[in-house]
């Protein structure tokens, strides 16, 4: 493994089926009447949360708490940021209270990337800006794995808005890392201008994509970083590229479906199919402190030499 | 197969490969009969310092602990006609010396479903050397739930202990110098039972 997770295309296929086996054994400790572990006792993890998180903040903290390593929480609101101070200047106060590991998730594309370069411990991106989000892809590849039994030759349909989404990005890069078909379905305005040299097939037609794919993923709808008009009106959106129980009948009987969060219900993805049994949504949370401790303690658990 | 020699010495499965019955530079301690007999033996021992073995419940650790433990309870059934259970107890992530090395890959952890709760639990690793391995495991046990008693068997026990630890079943006590290498090899990981002892030359 690398000192740092940047991207998922850091990872070669033996990293990434150790992370999901180590999550795997992890797993089971949800069951245990000691949700604990002493392996990260005594190190510092730091959540640096320059943009807003609830799960996948709260997911870090307790994957790093569970393995007994001392969490400080970071955000930008109420801290020196809100008065100008630079990445940098933050970078290196983490430094000097001797940080072992360091969550970012920042607005801006390669910030975690820069900041590895400014401090000596493990840089782990939660999400920068539309570039990667790779925890989020291996809790999705973590999923899949555990529901479906395999990700090799797994079709996997990845719906919405793709071109803000890092999900996307790392879910793309890592499913093909491990031997599932990536197909895109969204409209010709919400895909990147460069989709056509990225490993997957791209689809503009939901309803015919979706009788032969055994993963659908659906993403938020992130309007927040929508300045422009990238489609007509939410309800045309919803029409075409929602997933409705209609849509979830063209499944086939096996198939699963998963958002990374948060959903809008009834935009990308109505009620009922959200809270659907095939409906992954509540595990992928629970999947994701089991994968985060697995990259924590693969990244911190062994000797400093080795880092 | 976590106690077993000096650093270096722990290799997984895959480094493993030579299969001769006694490679050079080692000697074989115990041959397949007498892994059997050490083992029925241990399993008498069990049932008579148990009553029975009605509460007990057996956990090997990974990686040559389990087959062992399940030996151990194959031979306890048979004798008392009730299932005893048996599974596995991975202390990867309780080690004292997880920061001298690279992160090791995790053991499968399976505690059978009855829990370890007001039951005997009987550790089983194949070599008993530092005691670092079994203070790891009761560390792991703690957090499982809280065992009647817990006692430990191993099937070699070499010496040089580090901590104040003692096995309640020996298959075989093992005079040894920390320079030499103690192997086992067992039929469901290494496709043979032997118990070989070597010098450390080059690397076991």
């Amino acid at each position: 493994m690398n000192r740092h997770l940047i991207s998922a295309a850091d990872l070669s296929r033996d990293d990434a089926l150790l992370i999901l086996d180590t999550a795997e054994e992890l797993a089971q400790m949800a069951d245990r009447p000691i949700r604990k572990l002493p392996t990260l006792r005594g190190r510092t993890v730091v959540n640096l949360f320059y943009e807003d998180s609830t799960r996948t903040r709260i997911s870090f903290e307790a994957a790093a708490k569970r393995l007994s390593a001392d969490v400080i929480n970071f955000s930008a609101k109420g801290s020196s940021v809100a008065k100008g101070e630079s990445l940098k200047d933050t970078a290196l106060t983490l430094e000097a209270m001797g940080a072992d590991a360091v969550v970012i998730r920042h607005g801006a594309s390669g910030a975690p990337h820069r900041l590895a370069g400014w401090v000596r411990g493990s840089v782990v991106n939660a999400g920068d800006g539309a570039h990667e989000h790779p925890t989020q892809a291996l809790l999705d590849a973590f999923t899949m794995r555990r529901r479906l039994g395999r990700l090799e030759g797994l079709r996997v349909a990845i719906v919405g808005d793709v071109l803000h989404s890092r999900v996307a990005r790392s879910n793309v890069r890592l499913l093909r890392t491990l031997g599932a078909e990536v197909m895109l379905v969204a409209p010709p305005t919400l895909l990147p201008v460069a989709v056509g040299g990225w490993p997957c097939e791209v689809s503009y037609d939901l309803d015919a994509a979706l009788p032969k794919a055994d993963v659908v993923m659906m993403l938020r709808v992130q309007q927040e970083r929508m300045n422009a008009a990238y489609f007509p009106t939410v309800r045309e959106y919803s029409r075409r590229y929602g997933l409705d129980s209609r849509r979830m009948a063209l499944l086939p009987e096996h198939a699963i479906i998963m958002h990374p969060g948060p959903m809008n219900r009834g935009v990308e993805i109505a009620a009922d199919v959200a809270d659907s049994v095939r409906s992954t949504i509540v595990e992928q949370v629970s999947n994701g402190v089991s994968v985060r401790m697995a990259v924590l303690y693969l990244l911190l658990g062994g000797s400093e030499a080795q880092r | 197969m976590h106690a077993l020699g000096p650093a270096g010495s722990d290799a997984g499965p895959g480094t493993q490969a030579s299969l001769d019955a006694a490679p050079p530079g080692t000697k074989t301690v115990l041959g397949a009969a007498e892994i059997r007999r050490a083992l029925t033996r241990i399993a008498h021992e069990i049932l008579e310092r148990t009553d029975g073995a009605a509460d007990v419940m057996l956990l090997g650790i990974p990686t040559r602990g389990v087959p062992l433990a399940h030996r151990l309870a194959d031979r306890l059934s048979q004798a008392e006609h009730g299932l005893v259970p048996a599974g596995s107890l991975d202390i990867t992530m309780y080690r004292d010396d997880l920061r001298l090395r690279p992160a090791r890959t995790l053991g499968h952890t399976d505690v059978p479903p009855a829990g370890i709760d007001g039951r005997v639990v009987v550790l089983v690793d194949d070599v008993l050397y530092s005691g670092r391995t079994v203070r790891a495991a009761l560390d792991a046990l703690v957090d499982l739930g809280r065992p009647r008693a817990v006692q430990l068997a191993v099937l070699v026990d070499r010496g040089h202990r580090e901590l104040p630890i003692r096995a309640d079943y020996v298959g075989k006590n093992l005079p040894t110098s920390q320079r030499e290498v103690v192997r086992v090899l067992l039929e469901e990981t290494d496709g043979q039972d032997a118990v070989l002892l070597g010098d450390d030359g080059g690397g076991a």
